[in-house]
């Protein structure tokens, strides 16, 4: 039966051949607009570290003087020197880690190199731990190298195929500007995404190429960038003292209780702070997990929720736009349709005929969508952005574009094949 | 006259008629807020940032060698630049506009008070910063060699607070002086004041800002003194590649141990800057067309399909003595019905979905006039669609009525 649907449906697509294209075109466009906006939204919306993710967590502290103070606003998001190191060596969480962004100039030993400059990390030793971070060769720094500011530095595999060939280079050293560090690790490839540890430095931004202990790099007075936020004028010389917001402060807290308990101590600091002179403000303190953080700093670009509201707008208009047109024309053929009821069709093989014919354009649809999704994927990755090289179609979203296709062919099909079922036949044959 | 006919004709398709209103009014909801944003990412686009953007070209040096003053590096770095050929001017500066390199400071017209304050971008440069941008000052007078201090960028930019002269953008100035008396008067980037000596007609910021605030820039006589710089050379626009080329070349001769990067010209650096907004205007805009297309499909293809199911009434109705013109105004008056009612629905849908993009996305309120445009086109559209299939209609021979299906 279904093959003589299917030829049916054929015949009947043949009758009206460039209205059917159409309808086929605008189905595909619809579902490739949406899977091509959907997959970015999704990869942006990842969620870097799964399994680890929700024990990570950013202490908020409220250090700011009275000057533009609005009751219940958010504190800052990061955390100034003093505040920093105290919550750092209160060790009070499972693992904490202080750091800042950087850019240092690498002097290559090799004579045909020219100097160049990367992007750096200067952190405290719990960062490679926490982050699971992936380690080719060699290991991170310790606590007593953070202690002793050892010269000591992490580099990416990236910048040790360029510096050392790919080989181990472990024990080397790394000449930053006049100072040399020893290495003692190399980073496997490593790019989480969002850039969720520090987003100042773009959200979607690869790793930085090397890293060195927070301690170290303000001895050496290697240089830092990213977000800074100071108050009550610039009278400090020294950003270790400056009443200033720099540093990224994250801690992992194994358990939902640990977290409240970590919130309390939170509290409690601020008021000691208070009770101390440092913080004039109201204990104002926050804690958020990793996605929480994401979605607090509203990452995902807002123009790419807009393309993705606009992709779906447009694939409902097209459905609708199936719907309205598939209608008519099974309504058209109310007469075509009498008869067969007339000679004996029920009402289901009729409702099976005309759903065939109907699905059978919102397949064609789904396929080209696809089609259609990995070509705008493409396009997405040739853009200049920083998430660019991100937009693939994984396992999920392939899965998703299936069912948005199927669903959108039944949904397509359902309505205008049940409406063509409720005709009268007597009625149909009569008016003839 | 024959409405009559019409609606009770177009009762008996209630749920096509329906769905195609309804695509009608989803078609004319986005639309018009597609086109908003179009409109508005345009203008954005097309602000003019206040530089003479064909004859600039910038260059950016990093200097590698700690011991050597940056200062002085800059001011032989610049000399050099000046003796090219074509270079009428060069500057060393810490920012220009669409390069990202943002500082802002918030500005106070009052000593330790937050009244009036507007925040603001700063730039700072070495003397001749105004006339090798191409800056239009249209009042006051740039600054005087002797206003000119180190930034302090080794103590944050201490600089600022010890300044005593500031030019402003005619933005910023009417910002902090509603009344249009801005210059002479004392703003307090900190507790020290700095007096308005010019101001100019534009200057963009680095960076993106809050629609309103994007022309709120501050320069300062602050000389920079980071390893890091930006070159600003003015030349005539048939030679900027030639003297960004020579300019590498002269900086790298001066001091090889530097890092030189991002030799362009502020053309460039402003596509860049705007690449993304130009995507987004180009897939709006393919979006829009879309949406009108498959909409005038729906309606092209209804008209098609009721002319086939109806030639036998048209038939009837021509040997009974209607025109061509009747039938043709029956298919094109229903069609202005059913578009009409669609509209109705639209523009409520897209005062609804403005609100929703008001709130979750910072998007302006939707101008009224767009709603009678937005009608408009889907008036003409929708006209335009079925003129097809009624002219077919109009065609039916009367002779179809006598003739049994």
């Amino acid at each position: 039966m279904f093959t003589y649907y299917l030829e049916l449906a054929l015949r009947s697509f043949k009758r009206n051949k460039a209205l059917t294209a159409l309808m086929v075109l605008a189905i595909a466009l619809g579902i490739g607009a949406s899977m091509t906006t959907l997959t970015v939204l999704h990869v942006l919306s990842g969620d870097p570290l799964p399994g680890k993710s929700q024990t990570l967590f950013v202490p908020q502290l409220d250090p700011q003087n009275m000057e533009n103070y609005r009751a219940g606003g958010e504190p800052p998001d990061q955390v100034t020197w003093i505040d920093g190191m105290n919550l750092l060596r209160s060790k009070r969480a499972d693992h904490q880690v202080l750091m800042t962004a950087g850019t240092v100039a690498v002097q290559p030993s090799q004579s045909n190199l020219d100097p160049f400059y990367v992007d750096a990390r200067y952190t405290t030793a719990d960062f490679f731990g926490m982050f699971d971070v992936p380690l080719l060769f060699g290991h991170g720094w310790s606590a007593i190298d953070d202690d002793n500011k050892a010269r000591v530095a992490v580099i990416t595999r990236s910048l040790n195929d360029k510096l050392f060939g790919g080989k181990d280079s472990t024990g080397q050293m790394l000449q930053l500007g006049d100072s040399g560090l020893r290495i003692v690790g190399v980073l496997d490839r490593w790019r989480p995404n969002p850039h969720f540890y520090d987003l100042a430095t773009g959200s979607y931004a690869e790793s930085e190429d090397v890293f060195v202990p927070l301690t170290t790099a303000r001895d050496l007075k290697l240089g830092r960038n990213g977000s800074m936020d100071c108050w009550g004028g610039h009278t400090e010389d020294h950003l270790e003292t400056a009443p200033c917001t720099w540093l990224q402060l994250w801690v992992q807290l194994d358990s939902s209780d640990k977290a409240a308990t970590y919130k309390q101590y939170l509290k409690h600091y601020s008021q000691e702070q208070m009770t101390l002179g440092r913080f004039v403000r109201p204990s104002n303190v926050r804690l958020r997990d990793l996605m929480g953080w994401l979605d607090y700093q509203s990452v995902v670009p807002s123009d790419v929720q807009l393309q993705t509201w606009l992709a779906f707008g447009f694939l409902l208009v097209c459905l609708v736009n199936t719907v309205g047109l598939m209608l008519a024309k099974f309504m058209r053929r109310a007469g075509e349709l009498g008869v067969r009821r007339a000679l004996g069709a029920s009402k289901r093989s009729l409702f099976a005929q005309l759903l065939v014919e109907s699905a059978v354009i919102g397949l064609g649809g789904g396929i080209g969508g696809l089609v259609l999704a990995f070509f705008g994927l493409w396009e997405v990755r040739q853009r200049p952005s920083s998430y660019a090289t991100l937009a693939h179609l994984d396992m999920s979203m392939l899965l998703t574009t299936f069912l948005l296709a199927l669903g959108a062919s039944i949904v397509a099909g359902l309505l205008p094949a049940w409406r063509a079922c409720q005709i009268t036949p007597a009625l149909q044959l009569k008016s003839n | 006259m024959i409405l009559r006919p019409i609606l009770s004709s177009l009762t008996r398709h209630k749920l096509t008629v329906m769905l195609l209103m309804l695509q009608v009014a989803l078609t004319c909801g986005i639309v018009c807020n597609v086109a908003f944003m179009i409109e508005e990412r345009i203008a954005r686009m097309s602000a003019p940032s206040g530089v003479a953007e064909d004859e600039v070209v910038l260059i950016d040096s990093v200097q590698v060698d700690p011991h050597t003053n940056p200062q002085m590096r800059h001011l032989e770095d610049v000399a050099a630049l000046r003796a090219i050929p074509g270079v009428r001017s060069a500057v060393a500066v810490d920012a220009v506009p669409f390069n990202g390199s943002d500082w802002t400071s918030s500005l106070n017209t009052q000593p330790d008070s937050d009244a009036n304050a507007a925040s603001a971008s700063v730039y700072n440069g070495t003397p001749g910063e105004l006339q090798t941008l191409g800056l239009n000052l249209i009042a006051g007078r740039d600054f005087l060699p002797g206003e000119y201090l180190p930034l302090d960028s080794a103590h944050d930019g201490a600089g600022l607070g010890k300044v005593s002269t500031v030019i402003v953008t005619r933005a910023l100035a009417d910002k902090l002086f509603p009344a249009g008396n801005a210059l002479g008067k004392s703003v307090y980037p900190f507790s020290q004041p700095a007096r308005i000596v010019g101001i100019v007609d534009h200057l963009s910021r680095p960076g993106p800002h809050d629609a309103g605030a994007e022309d709120y820039s501050a320069l300062f006589p602050l000389l920079p003194d980071t390893a890091e710089v930006t070159y600003v050379m003015r030349t005539a626009a048939r030679n900027r590649k030639h003297v960004l080329e020579i300019a590498k070349a002269t900086l790298t001769r001066l001091d090889g141990n530097r890092i030189v990067r991002q030799p362009s010209t502020f053309a460039q650096l402003r596509a860049d800057y705007f690449h993304r907004d130009r995507t987004m205007v180009g897939l709006l805009l393919a979006a829009a067309v879309a949406l009108a297309f498959v909409t005038a499909v729906a309606i092209a293809g209804l008209a098609h399909f009721w002319v086939g199911q109806r030639r036998r009434t048209i038939g009837i109705r021509r040997a009974i003595g209607a025109t061509r013109g009747d039938i043709l105004r029956y298919f094109q008056t229903e069609n202005f019905l059913i578009v009409s009612g669609g509209v109705v629905l639209g523009l409520l849908l897209a005062m609804m979905l403005n609100l929703i993009l008001m709130q979750q996305y910072e998007v302006p309120r939707l101008p009224v006039y767009y709603l009678p445009i937005g009608a408009a086109v889907l008036w003409l559209l929708g006209q335009l669609a079925v003129l097809g299939p009624a002219l077919r209609a109009a065609a039916v021979p009367p002779v179809v009525a006598t003739r049994s299906m």
